[in-house]
């Protein structure tokens, strides 16, 4: 598939703001056992606006993907059979959430109606990134897609960039916290790592189940397409290849196993240990960029079985 | 249920591309305004067709065959574009199971593309809306047409009659006969898709000339 910026942008955005939600949602439960540290209102609050920043970017940013913006929202109309649609429920729904969230933290609301929304946000967060998954995963003929594994790595990177910005932020507002949301955010990227590794282990490994056989009905061992009929490219020459050499699609991958895991891993220890807010910085900046990476391979590893039909020019 | 639906005749046709030019000719003349045909004369042209013929051979020199594929919308019995529209811009007739586009609801974000194995749907890049073979349907019941004419426009440009029209729910349909006689089938089955339009395979002809006619 082609890779659109507008939805690797998307994607990667409210990734980080959701895994950031349930850090900070986290750090409430940890505060609620542990009522000595007084973390104080600002925390929470501070920490909404930037959650509430990155969806309103990620917002933004897919909004260039559609021909027709003034009317997305119909989009929300097909819930019963569309995932986008569900995605399109889901999404402002949570951002509701986070500004009540932030605004209850502001105004020093109840206990139990802080909880309330750390609870509901959380469930929010958790169904927004089965919807986002699921968009991809739901196609069954982009195999590389339809696997459980689309649906967790998007859960859990997403999860582990929000927890890496997070131990950054609390370094810088609750630094009684960087141990515990650190901790999380080595974790969460350990297993990703894993998670992430299988998914393209499988890949590696696909067969294709659509062959030049199925695509025109002829059960000869030998075909060979001569024509797509026409010399020009078209919107299926464009939209469903990356039109990248291998070599770039090879280095991509490298560079983003090392920029995704080890390197945010090593500076999230050395932040921590030497308490060095600027190392934290670098780590979830390095992951962010990182998972840009991830997420345009990611797209571009997806093959469409519609390409058997445009393989030669003439 | 009616399901209208074109059965095209491998054995037929010939690759000639009549079928692509008139259907791009009546779609590009029509109320929905023109399509695409960007650098027409220029070194990279490119544009939105319903209909595309792709060529291929099978076998290996000298027992090969050249087979010509024209390919539209399949009018999948069940289509896979039509669940994952987030705004019911794509849409199957219950009436004649034709499936569309609403120009008017489509925002653009061309998953329905993606969800399409066959690569049937095309972005109009001018309009911003998803474009696809509408099975004539503009065509089909006008009253304005004679009667022999309410075709889709490729099967009335089709110079060997590879394409035929008609409703394959029908069983008495010619577009019926023709499957059940010649054994057609659907592209790509493996996804279950159902697709209503059905493909006639080759076939050894015998000769109608005997051996030693023509000679003196």
């Amino acid at each position: 598939m082609h890779p659109a910026f507008s939805v690797i942008f998307f994607t990667t955005l409210i990734g980080v703001a959701q895994g950031l939600f349930i850090a900070l949602s986290m750090s409430k439960v940890y505060e609620l056992a542990n009522q000595e540290l007084g973390l104080g209102q600002a925390f929470y609050s501070v920490g909404g606006v930037f959650v509430l920043a990155l969806l309103v970017c990620g917002l933004v940013a897919s909004f260039f993907h559609l021909g027709h913006p003034e009317r997305a929202w119909r989009a929300a109309t097909q819930w019963r059979t569309s995932w986008l649609s569900r995605e399109v429920i889901v999404l402002p729904v949570f951002m509701l959430v986070v500004f009540l969230f932030t605004v209850i933290h502001f105004f020093g609301g109840s206990s139990n109606s802080q909880l309330a929304m750390s609870l509901l946000g959380v469930i929010l967060c958790f169904t927004l990134f089965i919807c986002t998954g699921m968009i991809y995963s739901c196609l069954t003929f982009l195999r590389e897609w339809a696997t459980p594994l689309t649906v967790v790595n998007f859960t859990l990177l997403g999860c582990a960039s929000g927890f890496s910005f997070a131990t950054f932020y609390a370094d810088l507002m609750a630094p009684e916290l960087v141990g515990l949301l650190g901790g999380m955010a080595i974790m969460l990227t350990i297993i990703a790592f894993f998670t992430r590794g299988w998914a393209l282990i499988r890949n590696q490994n696909l067969k294709p189940k659509s062959t030049l056989q199925s695509a025109i009905g002829s059960h000869h061992s030998r075909i060979k397409q001569v024509s797509q009929g026409q010399m020009g490219g078209s919107y299926n020459t464009r939209e469903f290849f990356h039109g990248k050499p291998l070599t770039f699609i090879r280095n991509i991958k490298r560079i983003f196993l090392i920029t995704v895991f080890p390197v945010p891993i090593i500076l999230l220890w050395i932040g921590m240990a030497t308490d060095a807010s600027v190392v934290l910085f670098f780590a979830f900046i390095i992951q962010y960029v990182g998972l840009l990476m991830e997420r345009w391979f990611f797209f571009a590893q997806a093959n469409h079985p519609q390409n058997l039909y445009y393989q030669t020019i003439s | 249920m009616t399901q209208l639906a074109l059965v095209i005749d491998l054995n037929v046709c010939v690759g000639c591309h009549a079928c692509v030019t008139s259907c791009k000719e009546w779609n590009t003349s029509g109320s929905a305004g023109p399509l695409p045909d960007d650098n027409p004369y220029g070194a990279d042209p490119t544009g939105v067709f319903f209909n595309r013929v792709q060529t291929y051979e099978v076998g290996s020199f000298p027992d090969t065959e050249t087979v010509h594929l024209p390919k539209s919308c399949l009018h999948c019995e069940d289509p896979p574009c039509v669940p994952v529209c987030p705004t019911g811009a794509s849409y199957k007739r219950a009436e004649d199971g034709i499936v569309l586009v609403d120009y008017d609801k489509c925002i653009g974000c061309k998953y329905c593309s993606w969800a399409c194995p066959y690569g049937a749907r095309e972005f109009d890049e001018h309009d911003q809306v998803m474009k696809k073979c509408t099975l004539c349907v503009d065509r089909i019941y006008d009253d304005n047409l004679p009667e022999q004419e309410r075709k889709p426009a490729c099967v009335m440009a089709c110079p060997t009659s590879a394409r035929i029209f008609g409703d394959v729910h029908d069983a008495e349909s010619e577009a019926s006969q023709m499957i059940r006689k010649n054994h057609g089938f659907g592209l790509m089955p493996e996804w279950g898709t159902q697709p209503a339009n059905q493909y006639l395979p080759r076939t050894i002809r015998q000769s109608a000339v005997a051996a030693d006619d023509g000679t003196e």
